[in-house]
């Protein structure tokens, strides 16, 4: 039996106007065009998106293995980047 | 040692493990065997029904049972993509599934008759698989448990096609509705069979329920699949057949009759009355499209040289 094995996408899909594209899932194409195609037929059959991204897997760069580890320290410690760090007394309206 | 500390405690904590995580060997096989069963039932499911689209009824039966059918193979597809995130090859679960080496739902070896079970298909094989499915929306590993939720959101319209299905078929001639209850009686006990075997005989289910990758035991979810069939035949007007199917007060579930669980081995272990078809099928399917895989495959490679 023979096996043409054609290389594998991440397919993302921006659910509607205003949000982000969004991973979905991944499926294996022969070239970008069909990636393409393929996506559609298979994440979006019931108008799940207005916006398909493909890319190669083996395009993406990603963080180390552990998905909280080192790399996501600098942001860990820097609390003072979230609006809970701030104490405001309760009677201060819209704030 | 840390690793696997670190694994035990995202997992008890409810927290997803994810593709680049370190787990240990056992939990990856563990699901590798369990995804890809899972995709293989998808793919093989699509043959029963995929046997009445020819033969609908109607211009609207057709075009539903074609979406239905469309559905189950974006399922399998999904399933495999979770796999391959495990290390799986995509190109060996095809080989696995069509030399045999792993196994799909027993359910899917029993033969569709009439156009009747199209609708108890719907009704009672994906009301089963709903049952299963739902819980698997919260498995341990995030892109399973993703790709779960992708399948119940498609499933609900499954059920409900072959429900409506029936009731129109109950409300048509008096042979209409016997067509219904035969395909009743047949696919009943195969389909509380889908739960597998008893909990006492289940071999895997300790280990998996402590890596939450199974939240419920296969009679829990059975009981479940029960209860809430029971109120549909008799709306439906059909009898399940099982004489010893009764309400029990005291324990607040409906308790049925006994399994023959002998049919159960002998259709996992090959001998069921489509077994051998449903695999040859399949690997047609997949020889035939050898030339198209290996087609596209030359046209990218050549639109790639040109390019350069
Ligand atoms: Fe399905
Ligand atoms: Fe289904």
């Amino acid at each position: 039996m023979t096996d043409a094995s054609w290389p594998l996408y991440e397919v993302f899909v921006r659910g509607k106007r205003g949000l982000n594209h969004v991973h979905v899932g991944s499926l294996h194409a022969p070239d970008d065009e069909m990636a393409l195609r393929n996506a559609r037929d298979l994440y979006t059959r019931r108008n799940e998106g207005v916006s398909i991204w493909v890319v190669r897997a083996d395009a993406i760069t990603a963080s180390s293995p552990d998905e909280k580890d080192p790399f996501f320290a600098p942001s860990g410690d820097k609390v003072y980047r979230h609006p809970t760090f701030y104490a405001i007394p309760d009677d201060v309206p819209h704030l | 040692m840390d690793l696997e500390r670190e694994f035990e405690r995202v997992v008890a904590a409810e927290h997803r493990v994810e593709p680049r995580d370190w787990m240990p060997d056992g939990y990856r096989k563990t699901l590798v065997r369990q995804i890809a069963q899972h995709a293989h039932s998808e793919i093989i499911g699509m043959q029963p029904e995929g046997n009445w689209i020819g033969r609908a009824p109607s211009l609207r039966r057709k075009a539903i049972l074609l979406a239905k059918v469309q559905d189950e193979a974006g399922h399998g597809l999904y399933l495999y993509a979770a796999a391959e995130t495990l290390g799986a090859d995509r190109a060996e679960l095809t080989r696995n599934l069509v030399e045999g080496r792993q196994k799909y739902s027993s359910i899917f070896n029993y033969p569709t008759l009439t156009f009747a079970d199209v609708g108890v298909i719907g009704w009672l094989v994906d009301g089963a698989a709903i049952c299963n499915q739902v819980p698997l929306c919260r498995t341990s590993y995030g892109p399973y448990a993703r790709a779960m939720i992708r399948v119940c959101k498609e499933e609900s319209f499954h059920q409900r096609q072959g429900y409506e299905l029936l009731m129109t078929m109950m409300r048509g001639t008096p042979a209409q509705r016997e067509m219904v209850q035969d395909a009743v009686d047949r696919w009943w006990w195969p389909s509380l069979m889908m739960f597998g075997p008893p909990d006492a005989e289940s071999a895997n289910t300790e280990q998996s329920m402590r890596w939450r990758i199974k939240r419920h035991t296969n009679d829990e979810l059975r009981q479940r699949f029960v209860d809430m069939t029971v109120p549909q035949a008799e709306r439906l007007g059909v009898t399940l057949p099982d004489p010893a199917l009764a309400w029990n007060a005291e324990r607040g579930h409906h308790d049925f009759g006994e399994i023959d669980w002998a049919e159960f081995w002998r259709v996992v272990k090959g001998d069921g009355p489509c077994n051998a078809e449903r695999v040859a099928h399949r690997r047609q399917a997949h020889e035939d499209g050898a030339w198209v895989r290996e087609a596209a495959a030359a046209y990218a490679a050549k639109k790639r040289e040109r390019a350069v």
